[in-house]
This record gives C-alpha cells, sequence and structure tokens, in this order.
C-alpha cells in the first residue's frame, strides 16, 4: 500500500468513527467545546502513531498468547505519559479533559490498529496508518465539537459567536447538544450522509 | 528459541513492562515539580480571585502572584470544632482533603448534619483572610459538597463580619456542562454577591429556589435563583453553603475570629 493511501483513506473512506464505528464513547464525552476536542485530537494521534510504530518494531518478537497484553501496556504507558505532560504543561486544559485521557486506553481505535495493522506491518507504514486513523478520528471529533458547541452553547474556542439569550443576545442555546445524545444524534447523521454518498459501504442483505 | 516457548513469552513480558515503567515513572517523577507548581499556582488565582481583586491581577508568572499573594492574604490554620488559630502549624504543611480521608485526622459527621454529604471532615482546615490596610477586607472559606455526579470544591467569601455573602466560586466539580456546570456561569455567581449568611437567629438560611427570586420579598436576602435542568446541583450548592456556615462548619471559626478580630 502506498503511503498517501494509507494516511488518505482513513479520513473518509475507513474513517475510524464514522465506518469503523471505533471510539465512539470519547467522541461523545469530549466534543462538548472545540478546545477540549482539539487537545483530545493531538492525544490520541499522538499515542496512535507511537502504539502502533512501538507493536510494529516489536512485532516479530511478541509471543502470540500475551500479543493482546502486551499491546495493552504500550498504549497504557504512552497515555500515562501524556497525561503527565498535559498536567505539566496544559493544566487547564488536562482538568477539563479530567477522567477521559485516561480512558483513550480504552479508545477501540487503539487496539484495533494495533491488532489489524502494526501487528502486520512494518514501523514506517505503521506509523503513516496510525498518523491516517488519528486525523480521521480528530476530523469527526472536530466537527462534532464545532456543531455541538456552536448550537449548543453559542460559541466557538469560547468566544461568543451566537449572543445566547441567557446573556441578553437572542440565540436560545440547545441545551440537548451538550449532552450525550446529542452528539449520538450529530454522529448518526454522520454516518448517514457517509453510507449515502458511498452506498457500497452498506452491508448487503441476505 | 521458539517464539511462542514460556521462556520466550516471560522474557518479553518483562522486557516490555520494564521498557514502559521507566517511560512512565521518568515523566512523572521528571514533570512533578512542574505539575505541582500548576496546583500551587491555580489555588493562589482562586483565593485571589474570591478576594474580589480583578482579572488582571491573577495573570503574570507564579512569582509575581506569589508575592501579591503573600501582601494581601493570610493564611490561618484553624481547628474546626473549637474555632482556635493552630499558630504553630505551617498552612503549608497541611492538606486538609487528605486529613478527611483519614480517621486520625477527621471527624464523623452525625448523618442528620451532614448537609453535604461529605461523610467526615478534617479536624482543621486552612482558612484565608484578605486584608487591606491591615483590616480584615474578606473571610475567604474553603467549602466543598456533593452535587449530582461529583464533589464540588470551591471557596465562598465573606465580608469581613462574616454577615455577607461576597463571592462563591467552584473551581473543581464535574457536574453536566450546560446543566449543572452552570454553576460556573458569571451571571449565576454574580446573584450570590450580597446574600445574607445568617439570619437573625444566627443560623445559615441561604436557599437556592426553584423560579425567579420576588425582590420584594422579606426573603430574597437569603434566596439565590435555581438553574433550570439543574435542580440537584443547586440544591447541593445550597447544602454545602449551610453546611459549612453552620456549626459543624465553620461556626466556631468564625464566632472566634469575630471576638479576636473585635469591632
Amino acid at each position: 500500500m502506498d503511503a498517501k493511501k494509507l494516511l488518505l483513506n482513513p479520513l473518509v473512506v475507513e474513517n475510524p468513527i464514522n465506518v469503523q464505528i471505533l471510539g465512539i464513547c470519547s467522541a461523545l464525552a469530549i466534543t462538548t467545546k472545540l478546545e477540549t476536542a482539539v487537545t483530545m485530537c493531538f492525544a490520541v494521534t499522538f499515542v496512535l502513531v507511537l502504539s502502533n510504530l512501538a507493536v510494529s518494531l516489536i512485532r516479530n518478537q511478541i509471543p502470540s498468547s500475551i500479543r493482546m497484553i502486551v499491546e495493552m501496556t504500550i498504549i497504557a504507558s504512552l497515555v500515562m505519559f501524556v497525561d503527565q505532560v498535559l498536567k505539566a504543561y496544559a493544566y487547564d486544559i488536562s482538568k477539563q479533559l479530567s477522567v477521559f485521557v485516561g480512558l483513550i486506553i480504552t479508545n477501540c481505535i487503539l487496539m484495533g490498529r494495533a491488532e489489524a495493522f502494526a501487528l502486520k506491518n512494518g514501523p514506517w507504514p505503521s506509523m503513516l496508518d496510525g498518523l491516517g486513523n488519528g486525523l480521521g478520528y480528530s476530523v469527526v471529533l472536530l466537527t462534532v465539537a464545532t456543531i455541538r458547541e456552536l448550537f449548543g452553547s453559542g460559541s466557538l474556542f469560547g468566544f461568543e459567536v451566537l449572543p445566547l439569550v441567557t446573556n441578553g443576545g437572542w440565540y436560545p442555546a440547545n441545551g440537548l447538544l451538550l449532552l450525550a445524545p446529542g452528539a449520538f444524534f450529530i454522529i448518526g447523521l454522520m454516518i448517514w450522509i457517509t453510507r449515502t454518498l458511498k452506498p457500497d459501504m452498506v452491508e448487503k442483505e441476505n | 528459541m521458539h517464539k511462542d516457548s514460556i521462556a520466550r513469552t516471560i522474557g518479553v513480558a518483562v522486557v516490555v513492562c520494564v521498557a514502559c515503567s521507566v517511560i512512565v515513572s521518568s515523566a512523572a517523577v521528571g514533570l512533578r515539580s512542574r505539575q505541582h507548581a500548576n496546583q500551587v499556582r491555580e489555588q493562589m488565582v482562586q483565593i485571589l480571585a474570591a478576594a474580589g481583586l480583578p482579572e488582571s491581577d491573577l495573570a503574570g508568572d507564579t512569582e509575581t502572584l506569589k508575592r501579591r499573594f503573600d501582601q494581601v492574604i493570610e493564611t490561618r490554620v484553624v481547628d474546626l470544632a473549637t474555632g482556635e488559630r493552630l499558630s504553630d502549624v505551617d498552612p503549608a504543611s497541611i492538606d486538609p482533603r487528605k486529613e478527611a480521608r483519614n480517621p486520625a485526622t477527621s471527624t464523623v459527621i452525625a448523618q442528620g448534619e451532614d448537609l453535604a454529604g461529605i461523610k467526615r471532615r478534617a479536624n482543621r482546615q486552612a482558612i484565608y483572610l484578605y486584608r487591606k490596610d491591615g483590616r480584615i477586607e474578606r473571610i475567604i472559606l474553603p467549602v466543598y459538597g456533593k452535587g449530582l455526579w461529583s464533589t464540588m470544591y470551591g471557596y465562598l467569601a465573606l465580608s469581613s463580619d462574616a454577615m455577607t455573602i461576597e463571592r462563591l466560586a467552584f473551581y473543581e466539580h464535574a457536574e453536566t456542562p450546560g446543566l449543572g456546570g452552570e454553576i460556573d456561569n458569571p451571571r449565576w455567581k454574580a446573584q450570590w454577591v450580597g446574600k445574607k449568611a445568617f439570619d437573625d437567629e444566627g443560623e445559615p438560611r441561604i436557599e437556592v429556589i426553584k423560579g425567579v427570586v420576588d425582590s420584594s420579598s422579606p426573603q430574597a436576602d437569603y434566596q439565590v435563583d435555581g438553574i433550570s435542568g439543574a435542580t440537584i446541583t443547586g440544591r447541593g450548592v445550597m447544602n454545602l453553603v449551610r453546611y459549612w456556615l453552620g456549626e459543624q462548619g465553620y461556626g466556631p471559626v468564625l464566632e472566634k475570629l469575630q471576638e479576636t478580630e473585635g469591632r
């Protein structure tokens, strides 16, 4: 597979959230605001690239009986590392992300890519695959966060765009978007749109 | 050696574990001082904000902030049961959150009196006095209690006679953003300013009510508008304020403070 395909495919055609339906949990939890979503995107992409690299580097050494545990250990260590760095250099944001940084460990995208790709491919393609999937995750996260913050809180990156009624403006905030079901609706609609535009993704009826 | 042999499996496991733990522990140790500095700074900013200092005074590097803090804020460690000042205890050396969990340094709160839902409280707390020209301007008390999902931590600032609430703000909680999380909304926080902390009998009577406070009602001095969709969080805030102002909370401390600081 060539590099371009590895990098670009996960953006739309094999998007981890919209098509592989992985990593939904965090996509619901931290997309109420763009600021936290952006940080989360960086964190997940960083961990994904490095975990894919690490797993790929030792793929020929890992005994199959403890394959998953090894992957999990690598992912967990990287996540803890990111968590420590955020606490030291981006304290405010790390407070907002709170437990969700730790929960990157359970993000299925990481295990999914380690299992499905990094175990069978060399370090360079694995890194590209990690980067591509990280970006694919980011595309969805940022779209959802933009919609939720704009229509749920009337702001983008914390700056007021639609003046809220509660602050003396004209826009009545849509509280549903700030709750988890709001994100479900948006992601559901995105999956629907992707599948309508690319009918070959729809499973064949038996 | 075969890839799937037992010796090989154990070997790989050990190597991976050691490598990973070296990465994690060196990150934790290497960054610890920076993380700690962040926490200390955050606490100073919160207390200065509770003192009513303008936003512009809360910025700047940690050194400047520390100097400003030491200039205007007096930190005191107090015994909650007696209200006495524990002048031989260095405020920096105590951690009331940790002490609240340790049976040796905390007191169980009787069920009927546990308005804040915290089960036990530390025996001592650090409180902060904001002084201006030598006189106490505000009394800043750390408060916390249960909301809907989380324990909410904040600072309650009282006027120098401890009768009026000057500010209530939370710095740590995990309430639903947009609903309970609206306790951070400046407009809601503004409602607390100027409310009476105690009624004529000296009982805390602050109340978060449904709907809008009728400003002509005699109760208006004790009432704050509730937030729609955040009934339980609002009730939690009300209860924790009442608890900490009461006899089980800072009641004795506030009394002692009035005696000693006199007026």
